[in-house]
């Protein structure tokens, strides 16, 4: 509940900064579908968790050298509000005045988007399609969880 | 939810608006506020709310989930699609200027068509996701 209400406010907070399609992205994706998702998982997941497995080393030592490389990389990442970012100087002109002679489209949060941006797009999308289905293996299909319900019960 | 009358009544009546208002959010987003991913999300809360008021089986028999396996699987493919027909016809991948004749028709052309993929896509995903939660849930209780 909560969350979907902190969603609901800041997509309010997005629509105040003139940021109206990520103020719809926030309201339809956090407020409406995760909230239902996370509800969701709550149902699906018990009160109590499994005794614990042994401590793995391994996935600490991966996530503390990507956790390092990416504290490294945000320090090239330009100040908040400077004028002078590279995105700033070139690319950002660039779309706000030749989007409507190059793309033809009114919304050039649009022709961002889905046409200089278009590649990033096609990565979400495929991003999109395979969390789904990472979902789909983890908890699988109908027919498939009746079978393993009736493996369960043999193992039992 | 057999007997919340008022609940289904009222869900009646707002699924078609819901769907119609996730198809105008797909192919209004290059005039306004919009597009496949927004689009895609509405028509998937829309079936979810049917799903969740009328029960799995009756949202299932709707749209089957492999129907919908199909569907996530064509939305990308009609992106890359369109990227690799830019590149049959002469321009860069995912060039949608040479789509058509002129090459501000060719981007409004390209741009429909990509949403639309996206917008297959993110619904097809988020129906199923919720077929996956709601169906184990199910099972796991009976």
């Amino acid at each position: 509940m909560l969350f979907s209400a902190f969603s609901l406010l800041s997509a309010g907070l997005f629509v105040a900064l003139d940021a109206v399609d990520v103020a719809f992205t926030e309201a339809a994706v956090g407020a409406g579908i995760s909230t239902i998702l996370a509800l969701a998982t709550l149902a699906l997941t018990g009160a109590r968790q499994e005794a614990g497995t042994r401590h793995k080393v391994a996935p600490l030592i991966v996530v503390i050298i990507t956790g390092s490389v990416l504290i490294y990389a945000s320090i090239d990442i330009p100040p908040v509000g400077d004028s002078q970012a590279p995105s700033h100087l070139h690319v950002a002109p660039r779309y706000l005045n030749q989007s409507m002679k190059e793309v033809g489209i009114p919304n050039v949060v649009t022709s961002v988007l889905a046409s200089y941006r278009g590649y990033d797009t096609l990565g979400e999308v495929t991003v999109i399609l395979t969390a789904g289905i990472g979902v789909l293996a983890l908890l699988g299909g109908r027919r498939r969880k009746k079978e393993r319900t009736k493996s369960g019960d043999k193992e039992e | 939810m057999e007997h919340h009358h008022i609940l289904r009544t009222i869900t009646k009546l707002l699924i078609p608006i819901i769907l119609l208002f996730a198809l105008y959010v797909q192919f209004h987003g290059d005039f306004g506020p919009g597009g496949g991913f927004q689009a895609g999300v509405i028509f998937g809360s829309g079936i979810i709310l049917y799903g969740i008021v009328f029960g799995l089986d009756k949202a299932m028999a709707v749209i089957p989930p492999s129907v919908l396996r199909v569907l996530a699987a064509l939305g990308v493919l009609l992106y890359g699609g369109v990227g690799l027909t830019g590149i049959f016809l002469g321009g860069q991948f995912l060039d949608y200027s040479v789509l058509a004749a002129e090459p501000t028709k060719g981007q409004h052309l390209g741009i429909l068509l990509i949403e639309l993929g996206v917008g297959t896509t993110v619904a097809a995903i988020m129906i199923l996701l919720f077929f996956a939660f709601a169906g184990f849930n199910r099972e796991e209780r009976g």
